[in-house]
């Protein structure tokens, strides 16, 4: 599908999803509790067949949270970006959607783990990468700590 | 390894009331000081007898926060960080800042770059695909491969730093193209590197894909089906050898390998030994592709013009390359600052190793070793 077709089929399923095409792929931007109604029907019906997540992060604007998810289709070819706003920043939430794509599970977990994102309904949510211990987000634009140098 | 090894029926959590594991089953820590893992991985193995039951890997031992410092560091430093990720496909890593940056400014690199940029990326290819095929005969028991590869891998290495400077982490390509001209010796040199890996290919066969208790070990072990390749998001070698197609090269060329002639290896067993065979058999392809390219280096420039310092517009780029463990992915976020604002490196590595509980299930304990080595790790690229 072109990209200006998945832009209309999109906003048939998501009547609150906003466009921007200025980059190479098709950014949908949805707020946070619209992610599983918009991203499951991409997974499972068969002209969007968006069967491979190839990147999931996550992307501080300081005032909210974006969750970024990039789509593609092995069987079509085309590609999509779906991008989540969290609106609460200082207990963000949202739906884990590990169940969806096996590859998640991890990559949550690191988000998780970088920038205190709790997903729901997520199988094993633990810190990744620095230990239950760590106090903060590295990856939040308001993290600080004592070891840190700045230029 | 550490063993243990537990007396009553069930253990539970004394905080949360989890259920930790049941009778008869060990816990075994494999890592994060453990040969086979090549680096600092710690995986927690629920074992019944020697049966795998569920894998659970516990990362973070060389984690140095590689995301976090690239919001400090301008377009030019932050390809440098990202050596130390994958450093077996240093440049190949470097590539894909470098792809990035010119795809934001919309650069055109001048063609004897992206030659030389080919050139030294399909040589890290087989430079790394040959360490791997040494440590995977070490992982499997043998260590005579080792000594096989590394003559090609040494002579690889040695164009390497005659040409770019340093061995492993290279930082030779910049935006805009690679940063100074090649070494008068460079052509010579990678032609005999050619005919020597050619010549000696053989050997490897003889050594170790003929050898029938190699085989045994790797093949109908490690399976992974294409649909759950697809789920777990691998790429590579690792993903090819279920029968998913995904060579970035093929699938969105970058840097002039559009005008290449290569074949994209596929297998569709989904074991080890498919791997195993679809790396064997893209050392062959890069060598083919390094022999259209090196008596046709056009001439010219070696860097397009770019200003002293780099500001990329406002926007989300992202750009994808095939490294020699699948695809590397760069995400950056500009606010049209002299640094990104927010650099996520997806790296292949991470992806494939979340593969591992699932390809491991119900195998036994000796076979992880097999699938580790053939889904060929590289620890600080998953840490970054």
């Amino acid at each position: 599908m072109t990209k200006e077709e998945l832009k209309y089929k999109l906003g048939e399923i998501s009547r609150e999803a906003a466009f921007d095409e200025t980059g190479e792929f098709l950014n949908v931007i949805i707020p946070s509790p619209e992610l599983l109604p918009l991203i499951k029907p991409l997974r499972l019906n068969k002209e969007f067949y968006f069967d491979y997540l190839f990147c999931i992060t996550c992307v501080d604007w300081k005032d909210y949270l974006s969750m970024v998810y990039h789509l593609t289709s092995t069987l079509h070819r085309h590609t999509c970006v779906v991008q989540a706003t969290i609106t609460d920043v200082h207990c963000p939430q949202i739906e884990s959607v590990s169940g969806i794509w096996k590859t998640a599970e991890l990559n949550e977990n690191e988000i998780y783990d970088l920038f205190g994102v709790t997903f729901l309904n997520h199988p094993n949510l633990r810190r990744l990468f620095l230990g239950d211990q760590w106090k903060g987000y590295p990856l939040r634009k308001d993290y600080t700590d004592e070891h840190m140098i700045l230029l | 390894m550490q063993m243990t090894r537990k007396p009553s029926d069930i253990t539970t959590d004394a905080k949360s009331g989890e259920v930790l594991h049941h009778e008869g089953e060990f816990i075994i820590n494999m890592g994060p000081q453990h040969p086979a893992t090549h680096g600092v991985l710690h995986l927690k193995i629920w074992l019944e007898g020697e049966t795998i039951k569920k894998i659970e890997p516990h990362l973070g031992y060389i984690h140095r926060g590689i995301e976090k410092m690239c919001e400090r560091l301008s377009y030019r430093q932050f390809i440098f960080s990202t050596s130390r990720m994958d450093y077996l496909s240093a440049h190949i890593n470097n590539q894909a800042c470098a792809l990035a940056v010119e795809k934001a400014l919309g650069l055109e690199v001048p063609p004897r770059a992206k030659a030389i940029r080919i050139i030294l990326a399909e040589l890290t290819r087989i430079a790394s695909h040959e360490l791997w095929w040494a440590c995977s005969g070490l992982d499997l028991g043998g260590v005579t491969p080792f000594f096989y590869a590394f003559r090609e891998r040494e002579a690889i290495n040695d164009i390497m730093e005659e040409t770019c400077g340093a061995r492993l982490t290279q930082n030779f390509i910049v935006p805009g193209g690679v940063m100074s001209d090649l070494h008068h010796n460079f052509q010579k040199r990678v032609k005999r590197v050619l005919t020597q890996i050619k010549d000696n290919l053989h050997e490897y066969d003889e050594i170790l894909t003929g050898n029938i208790i190699f085989q045994n070990r790797l093949k109908e072990v490690g399976y992974l089906s294409r649909e759950d390749a697809i789920s777990y998001g691998c790429t590579g070698p690792a993903a090819r050898g279920s029968g998913l197609s995904c060579d970035i090269r093929k699938l969105y060329p970058y840097d002039g390998y559009e005008k290449l002639d290569f074949d994209e290896i596929i297998f569709n067993e989904g074991d080890c030994w498919a791997r195993y065979r679809v790396r064997m058999a893209e050392i062959l392809q890069s060598v083919h592709i390094i022999e259209q390219l090196i008596d046709s280096i056009p001439d010219g420039e070696f860097q397009a013009k770019t200003k002293n310092v780099i500001k990329l517009p406002k926007g989300q780029f992202y750009q994808r390359v095939e490294t020699a463990r699948g695809e590397l992915g760069v995400f950056i976020v500009s606010d049209g600052a002299a640094t990104p604002y927010r650099c996520k490196f997806r790296s292949p590595n991470f992806s494939n190793l979340s593969a591992i509980p699932q390809m491991a299930q119900g195998a036994k304990i000796g076979d992880l070793v097999a699938i580790m080595a053939t889904v060929d790790l590289v620890i600080p690229d998953i840490d970054r």
